[in-house]
């Protein structure tokens, strides 16, 4: 086992409540590195509250989230997240918005920022504001907002949403070869037949819960039967 | 200290560039407080003596209302695209964005102070019999005081359905002591009815009072849900 294959996250009985509702019932799992996740589930499964709880964005009720040793806060510098909504300004271009979030984690110069933007097959002289993008290169430059740190693990919530098929194929490859270079990626998504053959598993939740993990596209009733 | 001091110089400058490509609170503000000005010389006819007693607190209602307007717009940025949270989830300081927010809002406000106040002083024929230099250190410590709360409250209303409306009702009440100083103080400088030394000293330990309090408690208002 290398040392990328080694358990990097662990949560231990997760619990999120939002007043009454809990939205994740005592969740256990562990991660290892280097692997592609894909997290399935209908709506209000917990899928995006798990998602974000290992950004560190929700914090737990009760339970734990280890990430690589630390609290999801200390690692934040190992983790890239994506949400669905942009996490862009719209009024700036996208290498403005890359400057400014370079610089929230140190990096100065221009030139990180345009690799990343190259990264996810943008050009980063495009000066035309971000609201302006197509959905598709929006999404596009949401994930190289995320991997400019250069992260190692990647927590991607609905990438693939209103992203056109083609657009969509180029998302997989990038997200594949980021795998490929050692990256553990998380995709929260609804369309995983785009991920058969890419994913190394996939994460069924279901009302809080992990019912089950399989290294196929089968989902839970399909296996049962 | 380094980081502090570059992610709040990044962030304040993105919001100035923001700011001057939208125009949202700079022209909503200036118009509000031109409307004040019009209004209120056509209502009332006082003379110059009655001028000087009540212009301190009809520019200084006029300028709070008007910030708030701006307080509004500061997080209301942060909101559309979840941008808020690619901040939340960066290893930056919580002060570096509360620091940055304060300084965007004082220097917006002071562009306005900086525009009407020559508008107040020709609609009111209003000449100061005191010392008038003590205007500035007023006008800089009153807009500090209102801008520091403000910040802090329309932080805290961010997550709230009306929050519009909550942030008045926050800030006006906690912002009596600065507004009855401000006031007092500008009164004063304007009759030339004594000294205002005790306003303006009460106004600089409000200013140094609030702004710990806001430093200390921003991180909690920043990372809840």
């Amino acid at each position: 086992m290398t040392d990328a294959q080694t358990t990097q996250i662990v949560v231990t009985s997760l619990i999120k409540q939002f007043g009454r509702f809990a939205a994740l019932r005592g969740v256990d799992a562990e991660f290892s590195g280097g692997k592609f996740y894909v997290i399935l589930g209908d709506n209000g499964a917990g899928k995006t509250t798990l998602l974000r709880a290992m950004a560190g964005l929700a914090h737990p009720t009760r339970g734990t989230i280890s990430i690589l040793g630390k609290t999801p806060q200390e690692a934040c510098r190992e983790l890239g997240y994506m949400a669905h909504p942009s996490l862009l300004y719209d009024e700036m271009s996208g290498m403005e918005n890359l400057r400014y979030f370079a610089r929230l984690y140190g990096i100065t110069g221009d030139d990180r920022c345009a690799q990343a933007i190259r990264s996810v097959r943008l050009d980063p002289d495009l000066t035309r504001p971000v609201g302006q993008y197509s959905q598709g290169m929006r999404q596009r430059m949401s994930l190289a907002r995320a991997v400019l740190h250069d992260p190692q693990i990647l927590l991607l919530d609905e990438p693939f949403s209103n992203v056109d098929v083609n657009s969509a194929r180029e998302m997989v490859a990038l997200l594949k070869h980021m795998r490929d270079a050692g990256k553990t990626v998380f995709v929260v998504t609804h369309q995983a037949s785009l991920l058969e053959g890419v994913a190394d598993e996939f994460i069924w939740m279901q009302a809080g819960q992990i019912v089950n993990r399989t290294p196929q596209l089968v989902s839970p009733s399909a296996e049962a039967q | 200290m380094s980081s502090l001091r570059s992610i709040t110089l990044a962030t304040l400058t993105k919001d100035i560039r923001l700011e001057w490509r939208s125009r949202d609170a700079i022209n909503s503000m200036l118009f509000f407080s031109l409307l004040v000005v019009v209004i209120f010389s056509f209502s009332f006819d006082p003379n110059a003596e009655e001028s000087r007693e009540i212009a301190g607190g009809l520019i200084w209602v006029a300028f709070l209302f008007a910030a708030i307007v701006a307080l509004n717009q500061t997080w209301a940025r942060e909101l559309r695209n979840q941008v808020l949270d690619a901040y939340r989830v960066s290893p930056a300081p919580a002060n570096a964005l509360f620091i940055a927010k304060a300084l965007g809002n004082f220097i917006l406000v002071s562009l306005l102070e900086a525009l009407m106040a020559p508008l107040f002083m020709i609609f009111y024929n209003l000449r100061a019999l005191g010392p008038a230099w003590q205007l500035i250190p007023v006008a800089i410590l009153g807009t500090w005081a209102l801008v520091v709360n403000g910040t802090f409250f329309a932080a805290m209303s961010l997550r709230t359905r009306s929050r519009e409306i909550m942030l008045p009702l926050l800030l006006f009440p906690i912002s009596i002591p600065a507004v009855q100083s401000m006031v007092e103080a500008t009164r004063i400088i304007l009759s030339g009815d004594g000294s205002a030394r005790f306003w303006i000293v009460l106004l600089l330990t409000y200013d140094v009072v609030f702004t710990t309090a806001c430093l200390g408690l921003f991180e909690t208002i920043l990372q809840a849900e």
